[in-house]
Parts: C-alpha cells; sequence; structure tokens
C-alpha cells in the first residue's frame, strides 16, 4: 500500500494545469476591468493630460522643461513653495503636539466628560475648511474683536493660515493618534511598574515607542493636508502666497493652464512623497498588534488629571470658539457697528455666489456622490478582495484605487479641465454637469472609501466564499445574502464619509462648477471675496448645520438598521 | 472495505504538484479513494494536507498532476462545477442567516419547491439533531452545535463527496470526542465518500478506514489504522503516530541485529549485513510479565517510573540501549508484584514481531 513516491515525472515534462474559469470568475473579472477602467480613466488619464499640459505651451506645442524653468527662476512664484512648506511644517508641529496631548489625556488617564471632548474635537471634520479662516477675521481680522491679541502683527498672513489650518486638521491627526494609544497592551506597563521604572522613563520607553508609528502617521496626513489646502488661505493668506492659492490665480485670474498644471505637480510632488512614506509606515503598525493584547485600564492621578482636563478644555473652548464666532458673525446685522442679531445675513439669493440654489445644489451633490460613491467602491473593494485568481488585475485594481488619496484636490480638479474640456474626449458631455462634480469627489476620496470597504471585507470568514461555491450558489447571492449584510456597518460609514466631505470640499470642484451648478461651499468662498463675508459665515454655518444633521440622521439611522440586520451580532 | 477495493476507485489523484513560488507544498502525489470510504489526510502542520483537500476541491489547483472524480476530468474544474461538500474548521456558518436558512442555502437555487426544501432541511435538522434550534443564529450556538450545522448545509445538496478540514480542531476535548462518533456515524449512515484533514491521530485512527500519512508535501504511507501503527512504513510515521523508541543499532547478519551489547532477533527485510539501522519499539510491546521465552530478552535498569493511572510508565537504561534512555508501559499489577522500584534491574523482552527497522540515523 505504500506509495511514498518521489521522482517519477520531472516537472519539466509535465504541462502546468490551467484552471478553468468559472462563470462566477468572468462575471468578476469583466466588473472589475470595467469599475478599474473608470477609476483609471477619471484618476490616470487626466493626472496624464495634466502632466503632458504642464510641458507644453499657450499654443500646445511641446517645449520640454521650459514651463518649470520659467516657474523655478520667477521669484515670486517660487517664494510660494516656500510658504507653503513654512506654513505646513508648523501646522503639523502645533497639531500633533496638540493631539497627542489630547488623544493621551482621553485614551491614558480618568479625565471626566471624555465623551464631550471627543465629540467637541470631531466638529471641524463637518465645517468647510474656510470656516475657520472666515471665523479668524471676525476675531483678529482688521474690525476684530480680540485684535489686541497679536500685538500689531496681522492675522492676515502665516498667522492666520497656521490657526486656521490647525483648526481643521485637528480631527484628522487626533483620530490616528487616538487609535495609535489605543492599541497598547496593559501588561507592558505592568512590566515596566514591576520592574520599577520612573513615570517619565515608562513614558518614553513604552508608549511613545507603542504609538511612534502612528504619530509618524499623523504627521504626513497633517503636512499633506495643510500643504495641499486651499480654503484657509484663500480666505484669511492676505498677500501671503502658498501653491495652491497659486494655482488658483493662474488658472482663474490669469487664465494661464499651463503654469498652473506646472505648480500644480510642484503641489503634487511632496503630497506623493507623503503618501509613500506614510504607507510603508502604516505596515509597520500593523506588525505591532498582537491578537493576546490586554486592554490598558488607566487609574486616577488627580495631579495629571487635572492638568489635562484643563488643557483638553483649553483646546475644546478654542474650537467652540471659532465655531461660536462664526455663528454669531453670520446672525449680526452689520458688523461691528450693528451688532443687533437679524437673519438678513442668510438672505444668500441676493448675494452673489450662487445664493440657496447652491445650498441644494451641495445636498443633491452629496447625496449622489453617497449613493453612486458607496455603490461602486464597496463593490469594486469586493471584487478585489473576494475574486478568485487574476492576482494582477486585483493588485493593479488595488494600486490605482490608493492613488487619489495622494492627489490634492485642487490638483485633480485641475487635472479634470485639461482631460473633460477636451472637445475630443467622449466624456466632454460631463464637462460642466452635476456629473463632474460628482465624479470629482468620488474620484477624490475615493483611498480611504476603498481602505474602509477592504478592512470590513478582509474581517470576514474567507471561506464564506468557498462553500457558496461547493453549494453553487453564485456570487451574487452570497454578496446580497451574507456579504453586504454583514458589511452594512462599513457601507454606512463609507456613504456618511462621502456625505460629509462632498458637503464641505472646495479644491476639489472649485475649477469644475458651473453656474447653475454652483455649491455650497464655493459659495461660502465667492461670497467671501467678494467681501460678503457674514453671508460667507452664514452658508458656512448652513454646512455645517446640514453635516450635523446628516450625523445624527446617520446614528438613528444605523441604530435602527443595525437593530434589523445585526441583530445575530448579539448572543 | 476488501471489495470495494476491486471496484473502480472514486476519486483519482495522479502526480500532483502544487507550488507556491519557489516552495514545494505538494510533491507528485498520487492517491486513490474507493467509494463510502473514510480518508483521513494526517501530517504535522505544513505537510500538504491541507492543500491536497483544497486542489481536490479546487479551491487551491494544483500546478501538475491530474484529478479524477467519478470516472471524470476534474483537474482544472473551478469549485462551483465539482461536486463536494466542506467543512472548515472555522465553521464558515454565514452569521446573518438563521440555522435553518444556513442549512437551506445550496438548496435554494436548485429550481426545488418550496416545500421539497422544507422537507430536506427538516431532515437534515433530525439528522444532526438540531431541529430545536433552527431558528438560532450561528452565534448562538455551541461551537459543536455550530459545527453540526455546517456538516447539515454541507450534506444539504448530497454531494457525492465530503471534504471535511481540520472540523474538530476549534472544539474542546469533550465535544470533539463525541462530535467524532457522530460524524463517522452519519458518515456510515450516508455512505459519502469523506476526505478528512487533521492533525490529530486519534482522531485518524478512530474515524478513518485509511488513513494517509504525509509530511512534507509527499505522501509518507497510505493504510487502514492498524497497519499504520503497528507496521509503520518509516521513521517518520513510527514517531508521529503514537511514541516509539528508537535506538541505534547494526545488522549482525540476517535475521539478528545487534543493539548495544545484546543480540536480537527480528526480520532484517533487505537491510544488508552490517549496516547501520535504528530498532523501532513501542513502549506497550516491551514485555517484561511472559519471560518464557529466552529469546531478545535484554537486562534493564529502571531510571525513572511515572505513575499514569491505568498504568506506570517506565524509563529503561542500560547496557543494551547504548546510552539511550527508552520507555516501557508496565501495568500496576507487575509493578506491584515485581516490586519494580526505581533502580531496580529487571529482564525485559522485546518480542520480535513487535521490532521495526528503519535505516540508521545520521549522526
Amino acid at each position: 500500500m505504500v506509495t511514498a513516491s518521489t521522482t517519477l515525472n520531472n516537472p519539466a515534462d509535465l504541462k502546468i494545469v490551467k484552471p478553468k474559469i468559472g462563470r462566477d470568475d468572468w462575471i468578476m473579472r469583466t466588473c472589475m476591468v470595467v469599475i478599474g477602467g473608470l477609476l483609471a480613466v477619471f484618476i490616470l488619464l487626466p493626472l496624464y493630460t495634466m502632466l503632458s499640459k504642464s510641458l507644453e505651451n499657450k499654443a500646445d506645442a511641446f517645449v520640454g522643461l521650459a514651463n518649470y524653468y520659467e516657474y523655478f527662476s520667477t521669484p515670486a512664484l517660487f517664494l510660494s513653495a516656500a510658504n507653503s512648506l513654512q506654513v505646513a511644517i508648523i501646522s503639523t508641529f502645533v497639531v500633533i503636539i496638540t493631539a497627542f496631548i489630547y488623544a493621551y489625556a482621553l485614551t491614558r488617564t480618568c479625565i471626566p466628560f471624555k465623551w464631550f471632548f471627543r465629540l467637541v474635537a470631531l466638529v471641524p471634520l463637518l465645517t468647510p475648511s474656510l470656516l475657520g479662516g472666515i471665523s479668524l477675521v471676525y476675531w483678529f481680522g482688521n474690525q476684530g474683536v480680540a485684535k489686541g491679541l497679536l500685538m500689531g502683527e496681522t492675522i492676515y498672513g502665516p498667522i492666520g493660515v497656521v490657526i486656521g489650518s490647525s483648526y481643521w486638521v485637528f480631527p484628522h491627526a487626533l483620530m490616528i493618534v487616538i487609535t495609535a494609544l489605543s492599541i497598547t497592551d496593559a501588561r507592558l506597563y505592568e512590566a515596566a511598574e514591576a520592574l520599577r521604572t520612573s513615570k517619565v522613563k515608562t513614558f518614553f520607553t513604552v508608549t511613545l515607542p507603542g504609538c511612534k508609528y502612528g504619530l509618524i502617521s499623523a504627521c504626513f496626513v497633517v503636512f499633506t493636508l495643510v500643504f495641499t489646502d486651499f480654503g484657509v488661505p484663500k480666505v484669511i493668506g492676505g498677500n501671503f502666497n502658498v501653491l495652491a492659492t497659486d494655482v488658483y490665480k493662474q488658472v482663474i485670474g490669469q487664465q494661464n493652464f499651463q503654469m498652473g498644471a506646472v505648480v500644480s505637480v510642484v503641489l503634487l510632488v511632496p503630497a506623493i512623497f507623503a503618501f509613500a512614506a506614510d504607507r510603508i509606515v502604516q505596515k509597520k503598525q500593523v506588525a505591532l498588534l498582537s491578537a493576546r493584547a490586554v486592554p490598558y485600564q488607566p487609574k486616577p492621578n488627580r495631579k495629571r488629571d487635572t492638568i489635562l482636563f484643563c488643557f483638553c478644555g483649553l483646546i475644546a473652548a478654542l474650537i467652540i470658539a471659532m465655531l461660536g464666532m462664526a455663528q454669531f458673525a453670520a446672525l449680526v446685522k452689520f458688523w461691528p457697528y450693528n451688532l443687533e442679531l437679524a437673519f438678513n445675513n442668510y438672505d444668500f439669493d441676493v448675494m452673489d455666489g450662487g445664493g440657496w440654489d447652491a445650498y441644494w445644489n451641495s445636498i443633491r451633490m452629496a447625496l449622489y456622490t453617497a449613493l453612486f460613491g458607496t455603490i461602486l467602491i464597496f463593490f469594486g473593494a469586493y471584487l478585489v478582495e473576494k475574486g478568485q485568481g487574476f492576482k494582477t488585475g486585483r493588485t493593479l485594481f488595488h494600486m490605482i484605487a490608493m492613488l487619489p488619496l495622494a492627489v490634492p484636490g485642487l490638483v485633480l480638479g485641475l487635472s479634470y479641465i485639461f482631460f473633460f474640456n477636451n472637445p475630443n474626449n467622449p466624456f466632454n458631455f460631463l464637462y460642466g454637469t452635476m456629473g463632474i462634480l460628482i465624479i470629482a469627489t468620488i474620484t477624490h476620496f475615493y483611498t480611504v472609501s476603498h481602505l474602509t470597504a477592504t478592512t470590513a471585507l478582509k474581517q470576514m470568514d474567507a471561506e464564506f466564499e468557498s462553500v457558496s461555491a461547493s453549494l453553487k450558489a453564485p456570487f451574487y447571492k452570497t454578496l446580497f445574502r451574507v456579504t453586504l449584510p454583514v458589511c452594512m456597518p462599513a457601507v454606512l460609514d463609507i456613504s456618511m464619509y462621502l456625505f460629509l466631505n462632498a458637503m464641505t470640499t472646495v479644491s476639489a470642484v472649485i475649477f469644475l462648477y458651473a453656474s447653475d451648478t454652483t455649491l455650497a461651499a464655493v459659495a461660502v468662498m465667492n461670497m467671501d471675496d467678494a467681501g460678503d463675508i457674514a453671508p460667507a459665515a452664514a452658508m458656512a454655518m448652513m454646512i455645517a448645520y446640514t453635516c450635523a444633521g446628516a450625523r445624527i440622521l446617520y446614528v438613528i439611522l444605523t441604530y435602527s438598521i443595525n437593530k434589523r440586520t445585526q441583530a445575530w451580532r448579539t448572543r | 472495505m476488501g471489495t470495494a477495493m476491486d471496484a473502480e476507485p472514486f476519486l483519482k489523484i495522479e502526480h500532483l504538484t502544487k507550488n507556491f513560488g519557489d516552495f514545494t507544498a505538494l510533491n507528485d502525489v498520487s492517491l486513490e479513494v474507493f467509494e463510502s470510504e473514510f480518508v483521513c489526510f494526517l501530517g504535522p502542520s505544513g505537510c500538504g494536507k491541507t492543500t491536497l483537500l483544497r486542489a481536490i476541491a479546487g479551491l487551491d489547483i494544483q500546478t501538475y498532476g491530474r484529478v479524477e472524480q467519478n470516472g471524470q476530468d476534474i483537474s482544472d474544474l473551478p469549485p462551483a462545477e465539482r461536486d463536494f461538500g466542506i467543512v472548515f474548521q472555522s465553521y464558515a456558518l454565514f452569521p446573518n442567516l438563521s440555522v435553518r436558512k444556513n442549512i437551506a442555502y445550496g438548496l435554494e437555487n436548485r429550481k426545488l419547491s418550496k416545500s421539497k426544501i422544507n422537507e430536506r432541511v427538516e431532515e437534515l435538522l433530525g439528522l444532526v439533531s438540531l431541529a430545536d434550534q433552527q431558528t438560532k443564529y450561528p452565534a448562538q450556538l455551541s461551537g459543536g452545535q455550530q459545527q453540526r450545522v455546517a456538516l447539515a448545509r454541507a450534506m444539504a445538496t448530497s454531494p457525492g463527496l465530503l471534504l471535511l478540514d481540520e472540523p474538530l480542531s476549534a472544539l474542546d476535548a469533550k465535544v470533539r470526542v463525541h462530535l467524532r462518533s457522530e460524524i463517522k456515524d452519519l458518515q456510515r449512515r450516508l455512505g459519502v465518500t469523506t476526505i478528512m484533514v487533521t492533525h490529530d491521530q486519534e482522531e485518524a485512527l478512530t474515524m478513518a478506514d485509511r488513513i494517509v500519512v504525509m509530511d512534507q508535501g509527499v505522501i509518507e504511507q497510505i493504510g487502514s489504522p492498524e497497519e499504520i501503527y503497528s507496521k509503520p512504513a518509516t521513521a517518520f510515521v513510527a514517531d508521529f503516530i503514537g511514541t516509539m523508541n528508537f535506538v541505534p543499532g547494526v545488522v549482525a547478519r540476517s535475521g539478528v541485529v545487534k543493539m548495544g551489547n545484546s543480540e536480537l532477533n527480528c526480520d532484517t527485510l533487505s537491510f544488508s549485513d552490517g549496516s547501520a539501522i535504528t530498532v523501532a519499539i513501542r513502549p506497550e510491546d516491551i514485555n517484561a510479565q511472559d519471560l518464557s521465552h529466552t529469546d531478545n530478552v535484554v537486562e534493564a535498569e529502571i531510571h525513572h517510573l511515572e505513575f499514569l493511572g491505568s498504568y506506570y510508565r517506565a524509563e529503561l537504561g542500560g547496557a543494551a540501549f547504548s546510552g539511550h534512555d527508552i520507555r516501557a508501559d508496565f501495568s500496576v499489577n507487575l509493578v506491584r508484584r515485581k516490586a519494580i522500584n526505581v533502580g531496580s534491574k529487571i529482564p525485559v523482552r522485546f518480542p520480535s514481531d513487535f521490532i521495526q527497522l528503519y535505516p540508521g540515523m545520521e549522526g
């Protein structure tokens, strides 16, 4: 009965078995190629068009690096790059230190009202980045209430840009640092205590190394967001030019598309580097987590808790002050001469900028983005995660899906002009429609949603598909009956994320709206530009309330949906 | 099983090789499985047993080689076009579907009437005695119950081949023993050809009609549990299954090996005179009771004695074992009667029928 044979055949003589591709595999692969193709059309081709535009002169003739030469030899333009770098680095310092202490207080101490601090810290996510700038004008501007605090310095410049940027990127950094501080192993601290390590030494040998990767990752995110942001410098930058405002000025002000493309490339390169570095760091973070880690339970420490409580209170007060001032300014009749409250600033239809139509356009756009974006992104991630074979295709898809995170919204928007405005482009009909705004927004926020979906899908038992195949159930049956219901929380998360970002984004859509598709966030910018700062604040607050409302609706909705579809989670 | 062996095999695996990059997970594996047979793939982790199972299922198709099921070449078919039911260690039950819906899952897209489906589900629920749990969700069941649901789901469509991938490994010891006999019972009643992957030798020995012992991507031995246990084909099999003593020795002449200072009679197989060999014998086969035969008796000193309830395990040393300690099992009765203690010197016999010889160990 023994058949312990080893060298019967030489593998070279044997025919490699080519697996036959089943019907399901064909359908899935076709779908994946279609979605991947769309993604390529909406991200790769526009970027390529922009790159080639930066190498052409105004008559569309190839001129090599002449535009770049001109750029780097024009001090005014070159200075902007230095400015961008300067505010991005300072903001990164400010935000990371603040976010670390804040996150430390929320995760490693026993301060009261943690839920409140957590809630307040996330508020900036609900507002367009412009709101911080507008609020600063009212606090520290020429007619600002606290102008004296600046001791003669002007808020219209680097100071304003740093404060305004720090305000809106704070929650982004905070979420990453909180996650990094949450994944610790209490046993490390017990061991340190047993070895009589001092608290300070424990902090530097256990706490900091433990969240090292999270902090680095947060640095990259903050740097990129500030470096590429357009809203804050536009509102509060004054004569302080940064790369993002330069792109806008070149394109909208001087109609110099080639130079706009060059500045975009200059903007894109550091963003891509930061993105690549962040991916490398995040890969390392995963290895740090062990399934057996014991969660850390902080113990009360009166002195530490009091200090950190005051710190959190201060930061929360600053955030509320920013939001509160915008609201107050929006309700005041005529700043600073008539401080009576009224709703005249909400009469958007009498101002330039798009009026109430812009607001309703934004809602429509955000809803469509959430709807189509969620379907497309989740299905795409499903095909990548659960598809069989076709490894090259799946890896390629995943790589393209990661790309949008590295592309600043302004760069994407400009690329879309070049790409879609070309009359020879079969997609030219999209130009100037709501459709292109939706596509740009979905593309711009694709990566984070894709990763959310991927993570949820990875958590599912990999054998569901094997079992389904053995039962000869078609893949779409398992997708709709099992995968989708189980991933419902992630699906809702994605749609919420897309909705909020679609409501607040300026940079991705600033080049793409037409007169009948103006958006609320764009209206904020245009009204601010026209000097209607109070109505701009009013519109920004409308966006904030809408987002807050959506968020509340989302909580109620997920609660009831989860009660129905996730009943199986309870034992 | 004897008659079944003469029939055409139900599953024929020929020269299967599976490469993952540079790593060879399966190296030219050939095997036949007969109708209604229960076959276990047994081996340490990484031996290729799961790879072989997944190749049979079409989940990870082999690099080279041929698989034939029921006379049909299925080598390159995707899983959906093969005929099998599968149960995984993780159960892989659909968490958001009730027990009943899990079992009905595979029946729903076969153009069966609702009443036919219900009938079949009732039948299966009865078969795994879970009729009273049918409206619950998987998370509300115990591990053993979940695995029974998985089994019922896999059997719902009456597949010709049942594949079990470490189905009992996630369960606690008591449930495992219970479910072992239940699965075996079910398999016998339904007569479905079954392949089970396991690393647990006890599971394989108690459940299988035939065991396929694998190591490093090759089959070491195929045989009935008795054959595998009493006549291990290789030192690996001997060591992997049960407990085995290994002592180096030399073939003195045909029929006689020299081990330490003693000579033992045994079948020297095809080993030539003077070749280095390893003498192997199981602890329970070392005899200190009946010494009426005087051949193969050596003197041993008790180095250590461990009480294990129903018997003693002794560690023996002595000139015959060239410095190796070997293990022997003595009944409680014997130890008492002969007043065996640590330090006692007693004669023990190596019955020639139970001695296995393997090529000499390196070094």
